[in-house]
């Protein structure tokens, strides 16, 4: 066993029991094993001062994408952990638009091994709801969650039949699961390459238009209310999507929704100039629907934060706008992008950032984590609020450099990731 | 006063009223050229051209060819439509390659919208748009700034209309920019389907039926109806838009003025332009043409270094660009 560690002179946040005091937390057999102040260190253990520090559980991640099977050479399980305890996250949910795709209990028992060989940040698969995520027949829900599956989703495309979304959400509820819906409707956004407005207009791009979003929104929400079942949408980018969520969690519907710090911090102005790097699905947005969107974080509508981690290889994004795929690297980011934008941006305090991207994800997708309560996994992390750092995307650890931020100075960063007590990430190493 | 441009001429987006004007006053001495029984000057010889185009052109092609050979240039066409490999990837070692091989301009035309941008970052030669996607076609819009110049004797206070399909025109967007920069007033008349989103953000006035389009114009510049656009469900069918939107004749006699007539072509004659019209006499299409040689001269030489003042000297056979 490790030796039990002593993070002393932090301050403690957990949302989960609305903690938010100076105290020192003891880390002993892989568990929290108290929480208070003046802790005495057992024999043997390791004593870490982290004054100054924030001492959290560890963030949660429920949207990324780790190419592995398929696309080894921009990201593995491992390496996408490894990125993600660098980004200061214990657990990660990986979308299941793999190549074959995560649709069958092999291959999410696959994943979860891969997870486990790498020891790093804990990798849920998520199952994709239809076989191939051909948007046709059902995939085997009830074994995908057996073999570990934590949710079922067809990102990367939506589900385009609303037969077949309804009788998802109807068959997940057996099993507990979430269903995960990348809100576009296909014929809508079909060509487009980034948001319809006048910046769209003017670079002579195709555009997509808040609308292909808020269709499958409206949809969505009206299918959870008839089944049930619970909808989770994933990256919200417009304000209309934001009212029909505020509207459908009125009526009580079992809705949830994310939305990504890009989302939260970057325009569709980021694509001028042509870059490939502000490329991604759903499209950088307004002013007004990121002030929306940050509004919605903070009053709750939007329950959560994820990354949408899209790594990308070099060569793919050196191309015509057209060309590029979509999509950005968000694990080594996300926190700094956040608590610059949100935190030192007067929209969130720091325990509701903490809420919204770890006890709140975690609860959303009925995962461990999400709290240091004593007994608890020690999955921690310890991050400095202080740190000002600038993004140098050949430091990642993520296998691919695609992300908008290059060169922003940002500040906020995890200086010690715990999984399960182990140290998994040191900044100071 | 401006006497040089950047790098490329990728746009006219991002050019200031003064440089636009630069390019039409260098083209006025270029005119001439092109009327000689030998129409060369040396100003840009011993300099390499590459055009690149990855779409097909026929005249844009070919001015830009008049316009090299007539400036002594020594000129390679590669044509690079139905490639099997991807339009990017093709652009990247393309762009390399051309490099390797000491070139002094690329006049590239591309399906995708910035891709002249994305070679203009990536080279050091001078980097020509002959249109790219559905962004901009900078040497079209000046020529058309030109002919409206020599027609009307200026440019500013003029309306000038802009007809047809405007969400996937370049031509479009060029002129926008070119025609507000020089202070005319810019209109757009179409079906709603086929104007951008925010279009009026840009200070352009739009129409939706042709009759208060030519009530309120003094030039009309019609665009190309792609065949396209119908078999996408833009519009329903060729024949209705051109009962709907077709200049014809008919229209243009209720007009209180005569009304100047452009097109960038090719035309669909019968489309979008009756052929009445096309042959009519307030129409310019073929000075458009004409014009489209002397202005690519003048991009050419600007960007190659020439001196305006020289522009006159140049063509004589002396000067150059030194």
């Amino acid at each position: 066993m490790t030796r039990p560690l002593l993070l002393r002179g932090g301050r403690v946040i957990d949302p989960s029991r609305g903690l938010d005091q100076p105290a020192d937390l003891l880390v002993q057999d892989g568990k929290v094993a108290a929480v208070g102040a003046g802790l005495s260190a057992p024999d043997g253990a390791e004593v870490r001062d982290v004054a100054g520090k924030i001492v959290a559980p560890g963030l949660v991640d429920v949207h990324v994408h780790l190419r592995e099977p398929g696309n080894e050479d921009e990201e593995t399980v491992a390496s996408g952990a490894r990125a993600a305890v660098a980004g200061g996250f214990t657990a990660v949910c990986a979308m299941p638009n793999t190549d074959p795709v995560t649709d069958n209990q092999a291959a999410v028992g696959f994943i979860v091994r891969q997870s486990v060989r790498a020891g790093l940040a804990r990798v849920y698969p998520i199952g994709a709801v239809s076989v191939g995520q051909r948007g046709e027949k059902l995939a085997e829900f009830g074994e995908m969650a057996g073999a570990g599956a934590v949710a079922v989703s067809d990102d990367g495309r939506p589900v385009a039949s609303s037969h077949l979304m309804r009788t998802a959400l109807e068959y997940a509820r057996t099993f507990g699961l979430p269903v995960a819906d990348h809100c576009e409707e296909p014929t809508l956004a079909a060509g487009g390459v980034m948001h319809e407005g006048l910046v769209s207009s003017r670079l002579g791009l195709k555009g997509i238009p808040a609308a292909a979003e808020e269709i499958m929104v409206a949809r969505d929400c009206l299918l959870a209310g008839l089944t049930g079942g619970h909808v989770h949408l994933c990256h919200m980018s417009t304000r209309g999507s934001v009212e029909l969520i505020r509207r459908a969690k009125e009526r009580g519907a079992n809705v949830t929704a994310e939305v990504t710090p890009h989302h939260l911090s970057l325009t569709d102005h980021a694509c001028e100039g042509y870059d490939t790097h502000a490329k991604m699905n759903p499209p950088l947005r307004e002013a007004a629907d990121v002030a929306a969107l940050r509004a919605a974080l903070k009053e709750g509508v939007i329950d959560c934060i994820a990354s949408d981690h899209a790594p990308h290889s070099y060569d793919e994004k050196e191309a015509a706008f057209d060309d590029a795929p979509f999509g950005i690297v968000g694990l080594e980011t996300a926190f700094a992008v956040a608590y610059t934008e949100l935190v030192v941006g007067g929209v969130l305090t720091l325990p509701e950032l903490v809420a919204r991207m770890s006890t709140e994800p975690a609860r959303l997708f009925h995962l461990p984590g999400g709290t240091v309560a004593v007994g608890a996994p020690a999955d921690v992390v310890v991050l400095d609020p202080g740190a000002q750092w600038t993004v140098e995307p050949t430091a990642f650890h993520s296998k691919c450099r695609n992300t908008p931020f290059t060169g922003r100075v940002l500040s906020g960063r995890a200086v010690l990731t715990l999984v399960a007590g182990k140290t998994v990430h040191d900044a100071a190493q | 006063m401006t006497t040089s441009l950047g790098k490329d001429l990728t746009g006219l987006e991002h050019l200031t009223p003064d440089e636009i004007r630069l390019i039409l006053d260098t083209a006025e001495p270029f005119k001439e050229v092109s009327e000689r029984p030998i129409k060369k000057v040396p100003a840009l010889r011993g300099k390499t051209i590459v055009n690149l185009f990855f779409e097909a052109s026929t005249r844009t092609r070919i001015s830009f060819e008049f316009a090299e050979k007539r400036l002594s240039a020594d000129t390679v066409n590669v044509a690079a439509t139905g490639s099997s490999v991807s339009k990017g990837e093709t652009l990247v070692d393309t762009a390399k390659n051309l490099e390797a091989m000491r070139i002094d301009m690329v006049v590239i035309r591309h399906p995708s919208s910035g891709a002249a941008d994305f070679l203009g970052q990536r080279i050091r030669s001078n980097v020509i748009n002959a249109g790219d996607g559905k962004h901009e076609h900078p040497t079209q819009a000046l020529l058309d700034l030109l002919t409206i110049r020599d027609k009307h004797g200026k440019i500013e206070g003029l309306n000038v209309c802009l007809v047809g399909d405007i969400q996937h025109s370049r031509v479009a967007r060029s002129n926008i920019w070119g025609l507000t920069k020089l202070g005319a007033h810019v209109g757009v008349c179409g079906p709603h389907t086929l104007m951008p989103r925010g279009i009026e953000e840009l200070g352009v006035t739009m129409f939706s039926r042709i009759e208060e389009a030519i009530e309120w114009a003094d030039v009309l510049n019609v665009l190309r109806l792609q065949l396209e656009r119908m078999e996408k469900g833009f519009i329903p069918s060729l024949r209705e838009y051109y009962r709907v939107w077709g200049v014809t004749p008919e229209r243009l006699e209720r007009s209180p003025r005569p009304i100047t007539i452009m097109h960038p072509g090719p035309m669909n004659r019968g489309v979008e332009i009756d052929s009445r019209v096309a042959d009519g006499p307030h129409s310019v299409i073929l000075d458009q043409v004409t014009n489209g040689v002397a202005v690519r001269m003048a991009v050419l030489y600007l960007l190659a270094g020439g001196r305006p003042e020289l522009a006159d000297a140049a063509k004589r056979g002396g000067g150059g660009t030194e």
